[in-house]
């Protein structure tokens, strides 16, 4: 006679796992990698390489002192030291991207309870602490190999070097915030492929774009934190971000500094985001004004990580108000 | 033309499986020598025993007397001598009290049964035959046809659906029966009509099944007030709130009964059960039933003597292939799990499935990400990750505030789940927790 397990309903499962979602970021995010690689230069790769190490190696080791399960083989890991890595400039010292990976994994990921648990995006979160702990090193820009052998952008980046002081190049946003305006920037399509300044990661639109489109095709991640995000951005920047009412360059706005990065990767974290519809466009909504406002009005030249920041915080308030309506829900007066 | 489909908010898109029966017609399966009738088969009081130990009884006999309003007498499936009245396992996985009777092969007819003409009797009069024929609902929930035809008089019912979804994987049985009994199902929907006094009508079908569609087209051509609606094919198409939704757009109020909205749903096996009990006086003691599974040599749809145990079946089907994972009675989103094939097929045993462990794959569940694909599932829009979660810390009554109870047990959440989390496991048991909590403070 055969033995028969008896087991709780339902019997047969998605073919979905917690590996196959976080490698599918991984993929999701090598066409900005490449990118970057091709921008400045194969030492990004080191850096990556390092922060990816770092990240897995630390969440290796705290599983296995406070004896669980060692998880690194969920890819979850790897995707936080990718992300860490694209959020800093290609100048990073080795050692730069190290502390941040052991920050991100240690302080914000298992100190907090491990995957699901951390109230905000581990990445953002040690970005943020690296550049208070070392603003030098997190804001050394160098422009792109190929457009300096080009030798079109390096006048207008001087020109506003002089403003922000510890920029050894300055990156679009920065030549935005310095008022030169958008004849000082480099070419859209420059900036659409990459051939700007910037953090490892943000450089590339089109190579993150194609990695977005991965994710939203294979469901990882939906359209409503990414999409009303950058909508938020560009029609903000379009209304305020020129000299009167609606002369800013919204489009501008979309595809320099980290906001793709950060609407399709980093936004969408699902342990610091909300899980509910209405929950997640508010997220989006909400990482849009702030990011705006710190654009446009604040003292930093970008604002995508403390905005996404501020809202990760939010985030359980945003979903407690925003439970959806059940089915059939009667109203509380009958 | 274009294919109008009809669904639903939520759901999931599981594997279909039904190629394995989808094109096997319905068998009639050998009549076992023993057959064990459970006398509660159905949602409701038990019935009791109105035969003894060594009576002889006949088919279509009444062996069990219903107690109470909701329930449902149950019949002799075959002519013989009653064994015994014993407990035995059921597929619901608790012991009932069953009727064995030791069939004599002969099929000898119960003198009560006699045929009609639906025409020409009152509804009053075909809803004692549906009471009478121990008529429940065959979709898998067994709740009482007599019960669910008396809707409540302050309630104005002015449609009726007939449910030939059959949104679980593998399941055929309704396929089936829509191909080959159209008309049977049709003239039961008639019946069902009659008796509500409802002049409109609509059969919903998904559309992963074009030809049960063209069939029941077929036979309701000419039929005035009754419409045949092709749904999409998603799971849980066929869930009675989601149905209805999909068709009329009413939505079922929480804790209430699609009365509320003026339909009554029923399913197209239920509906052929009544016309078969209308015109020739049978009650239901056979029903289709899906063996399908990889874990089955020779899937098929057969036509089973309710009484009959799961072995039975099994070997009539070639048997098992190899070591089963699971054998289910139903579908393998809603049905459960069985330890042994002694359990008999009930009047809501729509399936008896083995499947492999390729099949079934039962992952360890890891920590919950937060990727809300169980939010975007729930038909109900329920947030099964947190309630969940205060499951599993047995903080009940945090999960009675994000509306447990209106959880309709789809497993579309379970399904779904990245992290194989028991999502539907651990709602199921608070659910059950907060309603005995409720019975209590009622009590005192």
């Amino acid at each position: 006679m055969n033995t028969l397990t008896v087991s709780s309903s339902p019997h047969i499962h998605s073919n979905e796992s917690v590996s196959r979602i976080m490698l599918d970021v991984v993929l999701a995010l090598i066409p900005a990698g490449v990118a970057a690689a091709i921008v400045f230069g194969w030492r990004v790769l080191l850096v990556i390489g390092t922060a990816v190490l770092f990240a897995v190696a630390t969440e290796a080791l705290i599983q296995k002192l406070t004896k669980q399960p060692v998880t690194i083989n969920d890819w979850s890991a790897v995707v936080t030291g990718i992300l860490l890595a694209y959020n800093l400039p290609p100048t990073a010292p080795l050692w730069l991207a190290a502390i941040g990976s052991i920050i991100a994994i240690g302080l914000v990921k298992q100190a907090f309870g491990g995957l699901g648990q951390n109230f905000m995006n581990p990445a953002l979160a040690a970005r943020a602490i690296l550049l208070a702990a070392w603003p030098v090193q997190m804001t050394d820009w160098i422009i792109p190999e190929t457009t300096r052998l080009a030798g079109d952008v390096t006048t207008s980046a001087t020109a506003s070097a002089t403003i922000a002081d510890a920029l050894s190049s300055a990156t679009p946003l920065a030549v935005l915030k310095s008022g030169a305006g958008i004849d000082a920037l480099p070419s859209f399509w420059d900036i659409f492929i990459g051939n700007i300044g910037g953090c490892i990661g943000e450089v590339s639109s089109l190579a993150l774009l194609i990695g977005a489109i991965y994710l939203l095709y294979r469901r990882v991640i939906n359209w409503r934190i990414p999409f009303t995000y950058i909508g938020t951005v560009a029609l903000i920047t379009w209304i305020f971000g020129g000299e009167g009412l609606f002369t800013g360059n919204g489009i501008y706005h979309i595809f320099i500094g980290g906001l793709i990065l950060g609407a399709f990767y980093m936004a969408t974290d699902y342990s610091s985001s909300p899980v509910t519809p209405k929950g997640q466009i508010i997220m989006g909504i909400g990482c849009g004004i702030l990011t705006s406002v710190i654009r446009l009005a604040g003292g930093y030249p970008e604002g995508v990580s403390y905005s996404i920041l501020i809202m990760n915080i939010a985030t359980p308030l945003i979903e407690k108000y925003t439970m959806p309506r059940i089915f059939g829900e009667v109203k509380s007066s009958v | 033309m274009i294919f109008h489909r009809l669904s639903f908010k939520g759901g999931i898109y599981p594997p279909g499986r039904k190629e394995f029966t989808q094109h096997k017609a319905i068998e009639k399966a050998q009549v076992p020598q023993i057959v064990t009738i459970p006398l509660q088969q159905h949602i409701g009081a038990p019935c009791e025993p109105i035969v003894k130990r060594g009576d002889y009884v006949k088919m279509g006999q009444k062996i069990g007397e219903p107690k109470g309003y909701v329930s449902a007498p149950v019949h002799s499936s075959v002519s013989g001598r009653v064994k015994s009245i014993e407990l035995v396992p059921s597929a619901t996985g608790s012991k009932v009290m069953a009727v064995v009777i030791e069939n004599d092969g002969l099929d000898a007819l119960d003198d009560t049964i006699a045929p009609a003409n639906f025409e020409e009797l009152s509804p009053e009069d075909l809803k004692r035959i549906v009471l009478d024929a121990g008529i429940v609902g065959m979709g898998g929930a067994a709740f009482p046809t007599h019960v669910k035809l008396s809707p409540p008089e302050d309630k104005k019912v002015d449609f009726v659906i007939l449910n030939g979804a059959e949104c679980e994987p593998y399941i055929t049985a309704d396929h089936r029966l829509m191909l080959e009994e159209p008309e049977l199902i049709t003239r039961g929907l008639k019946i069902i009509m009659k008796i509500l006094g409802v002049d409109k009508a609509c059969i919903g079908i998904e559309d992963n099944k074009p030809d049960a569609i063209d069939s029941m087209k077929r036979a309701t051509a000419g039929e005035d007030g009754i419409s045949i609606q092709a749904l999409k094919t998603k799971y849980p198409q066929g869930a009675e709130k989601q149905l209805i939704s999909a068709i009329t757009g009413r939505q079922v109020p929480s804790g209430g009964l699609p009365a509320d909205v003026g339909v009554i749903v029923s399913n197209v096996a239920t509906a052929a059960a009544i016309c078969k009990a209308v015109e020739t006086g049978m009650p239901l003691i056979e029903r289709v039933v899906t063996v399908s599974g990889k874990g089955i040599k020779e899937p098929k749809n057969l036509l089973v003597r309710i009484g009959t145990s799961f072995e039975d079946v099994i070997n009539q089907c070639g048997g098992m292939v190899r070591q089963p994972a699971r054998l289910i009675s139903g579908g393998p989103m809603t049905g459960i799990a069985q330890y042994t094939t002694a359990v008999p097929v009930t009047k809501g045993t729509s399936g008896i499935l083995v499947l492999t462990e390729e099949e079934v794959k039962s992952p360890k569940p890891s920590p919950c990400i937060r990727c809300g694909k169980c939010v975007q599932a729930c038909p109900i829009n329920l947030m099964p990750l947190l309630i969940s979660g205060h499951a599993l810390r047995a903080d009940y009554d945090a999960t009675e505030e994000l509306y447990v109870l209106d959880c309709i047990e789809c497993g579309s959440c379970s399904f779904v789940c990245p992290s194989k989390r028991p999502l539907y496991q651990s709602i199921q048991m608070a659910k059950k927790e907060v309603i005995s909590k409720r019975k209590r403070s009622t009590s005192k």
